[in-house]
């Protein structure tokens, strides 16, 4: 198996792991999946620039042959932006589940299933 | 260098020193804080003023960031098309703003001036920028600001509504990402103007990657200016919102439009193989719709804001009827009545917002409550506004929808475009009589009035919003000719990409 095949295969488990969970219904779940997704997508602007092994970013006397540097300074913007905006919602949802008492990203107050350990607006009270 | 060749950075310099200061002044000196956005305002009004003034000639002026030289770093590419959208923000952004003081909106958080300001800089660096990544990187700023800008206020729904409206952009923002890696791993480069002509050397193998990527970035935009089917996300959040910053949010959706004017025929134009146009075709159907869906809206919403939110989408639709002939007469057509249709759904979140204050508990609910006082100058702003958001004469609307059924009829589709823009406006007039009649006309039965507001200042916002779609009708010549133009340096990508990349072509 050649190494690109491993890393097309590793985001293509993170986007359908990711997809799969930002279409469930509680905001945790899709955090979770927003978070998997953004993995996926790092790891894609990475390879945008080929995956070369073992070779320096920036310029040195002894080398002729280079990895493209700027995917990773793509990537790090992307990181810095994913991670700020992750933190946000992340906060957003249990600002939004104490105020409404639900956290259903569709915001509907539904009976809470028996899994939950929690009673019908238990937690509507902050 | 004199200071003179520094204008293109100013418009995102000038809120981005703002903010901080606003931050820091906010909790002690409130009345400074304010004066610090209205100075940075009038400073981004005067500097984009002074940017159309050099560029309506027909110069491009390129700004290479840190003077390092394009396609290496990253550029500003000032055009007629950026010159206009930075105008038109200060414009909204000086009515907004001044709402907002007025009713007190921006004293309900401790950072409306500082997000506020955040938001101008996103906006101004979304139209100005020549570089695909730095595009992301300003999308996010005006995201993050607006995530900040749409929760002010706070209370259950606008929470619920906030996370709707952050989860959908984080998915826009990693399809985003998805195209811009792929457009780079085709291509080498990220800069709009070399990005135009690399894409002609892209191997045939890879053909099908280019159309997907094209694709898929049109899919972003369209997301962000709210096209059916992508449009669920808005009418809730909008109507949630604040109204001053609903009505500032008038211009996000154009943001969405702009990228695609700016992108599609300098990136996916002539010469992009496989990608030449890719998104063209899905443009008009999905256009079409959403003229339908938003009118519908119209008729059928059960708040004014809710109503309002509506006719953004579809006053959004008929503006991509227009973009999506990709002619020079509908592409300018469609440039006025994008700078038209951001004021006008500005106005009628601002009217909306003034009758609600005066209606006491029953809000701006599209049903017949008391009467309230001042009832009769509200009710002339809110025709006014909904005259002009569905197009009758005499102010812009009528002229801009003019224009984009004279401009469509050259074009092969046009029996489609025609039914559906008449056919919105009839709907679009009916539902905003009905909602009119509800709630300025008719009262309720036990509705005691609400005591009177204690000012009428409220009243400006709105007036002088109307009064800039008045000017743009007055001043219909001047403006048309001016969006005919920066529609016409638009379509012609290899002018802007001779500026652009002073080193040549590679």
């Amino acid at each position: 198996m050649s190494y690109e095949f491993l890393f097309a295969s590793a985001i293509g488990v993170l986007v359908a792991g990711g997809i799969f969970l930002a279409l469930r219904a509680r905001t945790f779940q899709v955090v979770m999946g927003l978070t998997l997704i953004s993995y996926a997508v790092n790891l894609f602007l990475f390879a945008s620039g080929r995956l070369v092994l073992n070779r320096p970013p920036i310029w040195d006397k002894t080398v002729s042959e280079y990895t493209d540097p700027l995917p990773q300074a793509l990537v790090l913007t992307a990181i810095v932006i994913t991670f700020g905006m992750t933190a946000f919602v992340v906060i957003l949802a249990l600002r939004s589940f104490l105020e409404t008492g639900s956290d259903h990203v569709d915001g509907d107050r539904v009976p809470c299933d028996a899994q939950d350990g929690l009673a019908d607006g238990e937690g509507a009270e902050p | 260098m004199s200071l003179a060749d520094h204008l293109p950075i100013l418009p995102v310099a000038i809120p981005a020193l703002a903010a901080p200061f606003a931050l820091l002044v906010m909790r002690r000196r409130r009345a400074l804080a304010v004066g610090i956005g209205f100075a940075a305002c009038l400073a981004e009004l005067a500097v984009a003023v002074l940017l159309m003034e050099r560029v309506s000639g027909g110069t491009i002026l390129a700004y290479a960031l840190g003077d390092w030289p394009a396609p290496f770093g990253i550029v500003l590419v000032a055009d007629r098309l950026a010159a206009l959208m930075l105008v038109l923000t200060a414009v909204l952004a000086l009515i907004v703003l001044t709402h907002a003081v007025v009713t007190r909106a921006d004293r309900k958080g401790w950072h409306f001036h500082a997000l506020f300001q955040f938001q101008l800089m996103g906006l101004n660096g979304a139209f100005l920028t020549g570089d695909l990544f730095n595009l992301f990187v300003f999308f996010e700023v005006l995201l993050i600001a607006s995530y900040g800008l749409m929760l002010h206020g706070q209370g259950p729904a606008r929470l619920k509504a906030g996370v709707q409206y952050v989860v959908v952009n984080l998915v826009g923002s990693a399809l985003f990402l998805i195209a811009l890696g792929m457009l780079y791993a085709l291509t080498g480069t990220l800069n709009m103007a070399d990005m135009g002509l690399a894409v002609r050397d892209v191997a045939p193998e890879d053909q099908g990657l280019l159309r997907i990527a094209a694709l898929l970035l049109a899919s972003v935009f369209a997301l962000k200016a709210a096209v059916v089917p992508l449009h669920l996300w808005l009418p809730r959040t909008y109507a949630a919102a604040t109204p001053a910053v609903a009505a500032l949010f008038a211009i996000m959706t154009k943001v969405g439009v702009y990228s695609l004017i700016r992108v599609v025929p300098q990136v996916f134009g002539e010469g992009a193989g496989a990608a030449a146009w890719g998104p063209a075709p899905w443009l008009l159907p999905a256009a079409l719709v959403s003229a339908c869906v938003g009118f519908a809206g119209v008729f059928t919403a059960r708040s004014l804001a809710e109503q309002a939110a509506y006719a953004i989408i579809g006053s959004t639709g008929t503006l991509l009827i227009a973009v999506a002939g990709w002619s020079g007469a509908s592409l300018g057509a469609g440039l006025y009545y994008l700078v038209h249709s951001t004021l006008a759904g500005a106005a009628l979140f601002l009217v909306a917002d003034v009758a609600a204050r005066r209606r006491g508990s029953f809000g701006d609910t599209a049903s017949p409550g008391p009467a309230f006082g001042g009832r009769g100058t509200v009710a002339l702003l809110f025709m006014a506004a909904a005259i002009a958001t569905t197009g009758l004469p005499p102010l812009s609307g009528f002229i801009g929808k003019l224009l984009i059924l004279q401009s469509v009829a050259a074009l092969p589709n046009w029996g489609w475009a025609w039914g559906v823009i008449l056919g919105t406006t009839f709907i679009g007039v009916i539902g905003f009589a009905r909602a009119g009649s509800a709630v300025f006309w008719k009262t309720g039965e036990d509705c005691p009035a609400p005591p009177a507001p204690g000012t009428r200042l409220d009243l400006v916002a709105p007036a002088l919003a109307l009064a800039c779609l008045a000017m743009l009708s007055v001043g219909a010549g001047i403006a048309t000719s001016y969006a005919d133009a920066a529609a016409a340096q638009v379509l012609e990508p290899a002018a802007s990409a001779a500026a652009v990349l002073t080193e040549g072509p590679r």
